[in-house]
């Protein structure tokens, strides 16, 4: 069977066979995950208070640190200094660094927005000179886009370029807001429009190019240790070749590797969750009142338990997206594409999933470290604790590399653009339900097995989807773009319903390779996972039908709502206390 | 110098613990392994850092099966040029020490590196064995070692003080905390380990002198009782006669 092109799981089905899930990790995949960790716990927990104090050379001693590990080249190819690994390895290891707070964010801020414009659209010369170095860590990165006017409408930034006259120079005027590694970083790739061009085209400046300053490093309410300046242009002397990719190219180039962005923040905010469950285990079995460890309380057992369904839903609807992307990237180089170019072909083609699991991904953190606070009660608000550090280091995720806000408009306008240009037949199948919708529903079940009940409303989340979009988008038309809190609904049913459907595709490829037996928390994983997002898929076409229906209609599409999002009684508690019966036996995150 | 580092697993030291078979077996279900810390950090990082300044070759080798090669790798990964497994059952102490003697006797080494104990079993008697079953000098629980010629000197941390030790090359060391410090395997080092040579030995005729009857874990901790401290005649009655230690 085919894979699956982006955004066709709204329609398609997917075949556990095609997906990657983290149990599938090689040895040497493994070890670098190791390796990631120990220089974690080496290097980086032991110092996070100095680094969150900004101590002066700090920061870039232990991104040196991590280059001299090669942990800054892993997805580089290796004709640029880099260990040439494909991106579920990259991610892997984006994964297990995500858990080390600011340094996370200034490890993930260099490799990913600071190195890979130049990686994509670097030409030759540019490739050579820059990334090897990157790669290493001799040089250090960041990614000048946002102004103080120019934040999420990332194209109306007012930097300028101009030619100097002797066409040697393009001369660059302007002021960035919130700068990642400002601080410290001997490049800065910036955006700016030259002269009075509609887009932003992209250069890359070095630092000792002169008239470039830095404000004083911002307060902040989380990600202390990460610097973050404002960074001024003042005719800053850029050589006429260090324009990257063409003139008028930025916004493309800046969009392309928010892309990749996402996915990796998804990836980061996994490892962030997974240290902050162990943390909570760990305190639930330990910390005792009215006689017994807290972990012996159904309240904290909630807890504990939704921590891990949550993450646990992250952590496959992330690989089986990076799969995806992967094998995008395997078949375009098959195609003939050299390898930076089929890189950006395939994480273009799964851009909505990108936005997806960048959303999911820091929601998830969010709740899993707010969670944590409330499990450690008085020691989660204490600076002394653990995980206060963790709450606010996590706030971020939801604001960078686009709000989350930005993302669920981006979810839906990226579809529908799919579907305008005949990539996405959305239409077909919406037809097929509205044909169902009028048909008597067919109650005949041809399988019974543990997870088939899920397997079916999977299919029927699909249909309650294309049911309330395809009505939102007929009836409101162009429209629609001002309805955002349709459009946030429709998301909300859209991210509920890949994630949903990773978590059935990793628990039957888990049962067909070992049976059952040895994967009954994932079971309940899946069947918790997938009956709460049945009432939160149910909820958000009733806010949306409720909004743009009336009369028959309405009555019409609220039933069929009713009929796909319908699904049997489970004891949810008693799979909850499974779950989280297991995480406190091994005391920590084991699925 | 030709090196050679005895390597085994054993479980991270946050694995659950449990035993199945009434008591008579270790339950590996779902234990993760490493690599026994006083081999990796101590034994194999001085033998790569003694590598680095006099030349030579490490080897390690492991007695056990097929399961032991995701850490033999890292290994390798750490800095071993390569490695042996002995693919026999690691049943006691001296089935291990046999396995390795026998190959060192075909394959002359200059020294033969252990940890000072596994973190699992405590044994502490594989270094000790193959000395003897070599017939080589024997240094316990080295914190400190350097080589000068053909001489090494070593240093052994004792009760309120150090001894200093010299011995003859060959000869067997067991390492303790303080030998060197811990490595973080690199991408160089983990990607040129998956193609370093990893020769697998069919083993040799072993005695198992020992079997293990029964596992029992430590009874869990008991409640803390609150004594009023008016009131140490109860003290003494508690201590007396419940927990009988006076
Ligand atoms: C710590 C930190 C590090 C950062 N690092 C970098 C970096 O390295 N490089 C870089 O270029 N940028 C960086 N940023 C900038 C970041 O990407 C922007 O803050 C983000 O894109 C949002 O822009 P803004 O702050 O201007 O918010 P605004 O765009 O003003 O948004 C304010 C609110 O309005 C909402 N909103 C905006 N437009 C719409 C709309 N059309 N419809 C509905 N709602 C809307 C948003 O969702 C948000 O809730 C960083 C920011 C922070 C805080």
């Amino acid at each position: 069977m085919k894979a699956l092109k982006g955004g066709e799981f709204l329609i398609k089905k997917t075949l556990p066979e095609q997906v990657f899930i983290p149990e599938e990790f090689d040895e040497e995949q493994k070890m670098i995950a190791e390796t990631c960790q120990s220089f974690l716990e080496q290097e980086v927990f032991p110092n996070l208070d100095r680094i969150d104090a900004l101590e002066e050379g700090l920061m870039p001693s232990l991104l040196d640190k991590a280059g001299e590990l090669g942990l800054l080249g892993i997805s580089i190819p290796e004709e640029y200094g880099g260990f040439g690994k494909d991106f579920i390895t990259g991610m892997l290891a984006n994964e297990k660094l995500g858990a080390g707070h600011s340094f996370a964010v200034a490890q993930a801020a260099h490799n990913g927005i600071g190195t890979l414009p130049i990686l994509y659209f670097g030409n030759e010369e540019q490739k050579k000179k820059y990334i090897p170095k990157l790669a290493s860590g001799a040089l250090k990165a960041s990614y000048c886009l946002t102004e103080p006017g120019a934040g999420s409408d990332a194209n109306s930034g007012k930097t300028k370029a101009t030619l100097s006259s002797d066409g040697k120079h393009w001369i660059l005027n302007g002021q960035k807001m919130w700068i990642t590694n400002a601080g410290f970083a001997d490049i800065f790739t910036v955006f700016a429009k030259i002269d009075n061009d509609e887009n932003l085209s992209a250069f890359i400046v070095e630092k000792s190019y002169g008239g470039i300053e830095l404000n004083p490093e911002e307060k902040k309410m989380g990600i202390k240790g990460s610097s973050t300046r404002q960074v001024f242009f003042t005719n800053c002397q850029i050589p006429v070749e260090n324009l990257l990719g063409q003139r008028q190219e930025g916004f493309k180039i800046a969009l392309y590797i928010l892309n990749i962005g996402r996915i990796k923040l998804a990836g980061a905010a996994l490892g962030g969750a997974k240290e902050a469950i162990n943390q909570s285990i760990k305190y639930a079995v330990e910390r005792e009142q009215f006689g017994r460890i807290i972990g012996k309380y159904g309240a904290i057992k909630y807890k504990l338990a939704e921590q891990a369904i949550r993450t646990f839903a992250l952590d496959s609807a992330l690989y089986r997206c990076s799969s995806s992307v992967q094998n995008a990237i395997k078949e375009e180089i098959e195609n003939g594409k050299n390898k930076q170019e089929a890189s950006l072909t395939g994480i273009k083609e799964y851009a909505v999933e990108a936005a997806i699991l960048k959303i999911f991904g820091s929601e998830v953190l969010d709740y899993v470290v707010d969670e944590a606070v409330q499990i450690y009660g008085g020691m989660g608000y204490s600076a002394e604790g653990p995980v206060e550090r963790a709450y606010r280091d996590s706030r971020i995720n939801r604001i960078f590399e686009g709000t989350n806000e930005i993302n669920r408009m981006l979810i839906v306008d990226m579809l529908l653009k799919k579907a305008m240009k005949g990539e996405l037949d959305l239409l077909t199948p919406a037809m097929a339900v509205t044909k169902e919708l009028m048909s008597i529903p067919d109650f005949s079940s041809t399988e019974n097995t543990t997870l088939s009940e899920e397997k079916k409303v999977l299919a029927n989340f699909k249909k309650a989807i294309l049911m309330t979009a395809g009505a939102a988008a007929q009836k409101l038309m162009a429209n629609l773009a001002k309805e955002q809190e349709i459009i946030m609904n429709i998301s909300d049913m859209i991210i509920d319903l890949y994630v949903s459907e990773s978590v059935l595709l990793r628990t039957e490829k888990l049962i067909a390779k070992n049976g059952e037996q040895a994967y009954q928390e994932q079971i309940a994983i899946a069947k918790v996972f997938i009956y709460d997002a049945a009432d939160r898929i149910a909820k958000a076409g009733k806010d949306a039908i409720n909004s743009f229906a009336e009369g028959d209609e309405q009555r019409m599409m609220l039933m069929g709502l009713k009929r796909f999002t319908k699904i049997n009684s489970i004891n949810a508690k008693e799979y909850r206390r499974s779950i989280s019966d297991k995480l406190m036996q091994n005391t920590k995150f084991c699925f | 110098m030709k090196l050679l580092v005895c390597i085994s697993k054993a479980p991270d030291t946050t694995s659950k613990i449990s035993f199945t078979e009434n008591n008579t077996k270790f339950n590996e279900a779902g234990v993760q392994y490493i690599i026994n810390p006083y081999d990796e950090w101590y034994a194999l990082v001085r033998a790569l850092e003694l590598k680095e300044t006099l030349g030579g070759t490490v080897t390690t080798i492991t007695v056990g099966k097929a399961d032991n090669e995701p850490t033999i790798r890292k290994a390798l990964a750490i800095g071993a040029d390569d490695a042996v497994r002995i693919d026999a059952e690691a049943s006691d102490a001296l089935a291990v020490a046999k396995q390795i003697a026998d190959y060192v006797k075909n394959n002359s080494y200059d020294i033969i590196f252990c940890g000072k104990e596994t973190i699992d079993y405590n044994g502490s008697q594989v270094g000790g064995m193959i000395a003897e079953l070599l017939d080589l000098s024997y240094v316990s629980l080295a914190s400190k070692l350097e080589v000068n010629g053909n001489t090494a000197t070593l240093e052994r941390d004792i009760q309120g003080g150090k001894e200093v030790v010299e011995t003859n090359i060959p000869f067997v060391v067991s390492c303790a905390k303080g030998m060197a410090e811990a490595r973080i395997p690199n991408m160089r080092g983990i990607m040129a380990a998956r193609t370093k040579p990893l020769q697998v030995l069919p083993g040799s005729e072993a005695p198992k002198l020992t079997e293990i009857v029964a596992y029992s874990l430590l009874p869990e901790k008991a409640g803390c009782k609150f004594i009023d401290a008016e009131n140490p005649g109860e003290l003494f009655q508690l201590l007396h006669n419940e927990a009988k230690v006076i």
